[in-house]
C-alpha cells in the first residue's frame, strides 16, 4: 500500500474514533481540567511547527527563500482580517512574483 | 432547551459555504501539487473530513516525510476533537452506532454554531455539519480536477500556500485575549521544529513540537471550559 493510502486508512479510522469518543463514551461528562488544557494546546503547537517547517525547511536544511516572503504577505493579510482564500493567494502570488523576477 | 431544526443549522452555515468550498478546492489543488493521488485526496476528504489534518498529511508527505510521521501529525492535530466531542456529547441521541455516525459531522464550524448557553443543539450541529460535508467534498473534487492541469507548483508559488494556510488556521487560536499560553505553545512548537529539522528525518520535528503543549501543566487555564464563544466561524477550519 502506498504511503498516502496508508494515511487515508489510519487517519480516517483514528478521526472517526476521536470524533465519536465523546458521544459514545462520555455522554455528559467532562475531561479533567489538566488534560483538557494540554489537548487544547496541541493544535497551536502543531500548526506553528507546520508553519515553521513549511516556510523554512528544505529537506534537512533551514533556508530563507521566496516562501518566507509569501508567509510574510499572508501574515499581513491575516492582520487585515482577509478571508482565507485571499491569505493563501497573497502568499502564492508573492512567492511566484519574486521567482518570476529576472 | 428549545431545540432548533436541521434547517436552522443549514441556514447558519450557508454564509460560510463559499469559503468552505474554496478551502476544499485549495486542498484538492495542493494535494495534487504535493504529488498525492487524486483518488486518495478524494477519499481523504470523505473519510477524515478535517481540513488541517488533511493539509498536514499532504505537506509532510510532500516534504519527503514518512507515512508514520504524516499519520502522527494528523492524529495529534485532530486531538482537539476529543474535548470538543466530549463537550457536545450530551446532545447526541440513540445507540452507540447512531452516535458514532452522527458524531462524524462534528467539525470546528458545526460545533461552534450549535453551541447554546446550556449545551449543544443536535439538529443544528447535524444540519450545519451535513452541508459542510457536502461542500468540503465538492470543493475537493473541483480542486483535484483543477490541480491536474497545473504545471509546476513552485512557479505558481503553491509551496508558499501551505505555510500561509497553516498560519491562517493558527491565527484564531492565538486571539485569546489575556490568555497567552496558546501563543507560548505556538512559539515553543515552532522553535522545537526548527531546531530539530537539521538533525531528524522529515516529519519528526512537527511531531516532536507537540511537546510544547505541556506548558499547559505549568500555566493553568483561565477560561472555565473549551467554549466556542471566542471561535470565529467565518475563518473556515473544517
Amino acid at each position: 500500500m502506498s504511503a498516502v493510502w496508508l494515511c487515508v486508512l489510519v487517519v480516517g479510522v483514528a478521526t472517526v474514533a476521536i470524533k465519536a469518543s465523546g458521544p459514545v463514551l462520555a455522554a455528559g461528562r467532562e475531561l479533567p481540567q489538566g488534560a483538557a488544557r494540554v489537548v487544547d494546546l496541541l493544535a497551536p503547537a502543531l500548526l506553528a511547527a507546520l508553519v515553521a517547517t513549511q516556510a523554512f525547511a528544505s529537506g534537512d536544511e533551514l533556508v530563507l527563500d521566496e516562501r518566507a516572503a509569501g508567509v510574510l504577505a499572508a501574515g499581513v493579510a491575516i492582520l487585515l482580517r482577509a478571508p482565507l482564500l485571499v491569505v493563501v493567494l497573497a502568499a502564492a502570488a508573492t512567492a511566484a512574483g519574486l521567482r518570476a523576477l529576472p | 432547551m428549545a431545540e432548533g431544526s436541521y434547517r436552522d443549522g443549514i441556514r447558519a452555515i450557508l454564509p460560510l459555504m463559499p469559503a468552505i468550498v474554496a478551502f476544499g478546492a485549495s486542498f484538492g489543488v495542493l494535494a495534487r501539487a504535493a504529488g498525492v493521488d487524486a483518488l486518495a485526496a478524494l477519499a481523504m476528504s470523505a473519510t477524515t473530513f478535517a481540513g488541517s489534518a488533511q493539509f498536514a498529511i499532504v505537506s509532510v508527505l510532500g516534504a519527503g516525510g514518512t507515512a508514520a510521521a504524516a499519520i502522527g501529525a494528523a492524529v495529534l492535530l485532530n486531538g482537539r476533537y476529543v474535548p470538543m466531542s466530549v463537550a457536545a456529547s450530551g446532545a447526541f441521541r440513540g445507540g452507540p452506532l447512531r452516535r458514532l455516525l452522527e458524531a462524524q459531522l462534528l467539525v470546528d464550524e458545526s460545533w461552534a454554531l450549535s453551541s447554546r448557553e446550556d449545551g449543544f443543539d443536535r439538529r443544528v450541529l447535524l444540519g450545519a455539519g451535513g452541508l459542510l460535508y457536502l461542500g468540503w467534498n465538492a470543493g475537493t473534487a473541483v480542486g483535484v480536477l483543477a490541480g491536474d492541469s497545473l504545471t509546476d507548483p513552485a512557479t505558481l508559488g503553491l509551496d508558499a500556500a501551505f505555510p500561509a494556510l497553516f498560519l491562517a488556521l493558527l491565527a484564531p487560536l492565538l486571539r485569546t485575549g489575556a490568555d497567552t499560553t496558546p501563543a507560548l505553545a505556538a512559539v515553543l512548537g515552532a522553535a522545537i521544529a526548527l531546531v530539530l529539522t537539521p538533525v531528524t528525518p522529515a516529519g519528526l520535528p512537527v511531531i516532536a513540537a507537540t511537546a510544547a503543549c505541556l506548558v499547559g501543566f505549568t500555566r493553568p487555564r483561565r477560561r472555565p471550559a473549551p467554549r466556542p464563544h471566542g471561535a470565529r466561524p467565518q475563518e473556515a477550519r473544517s
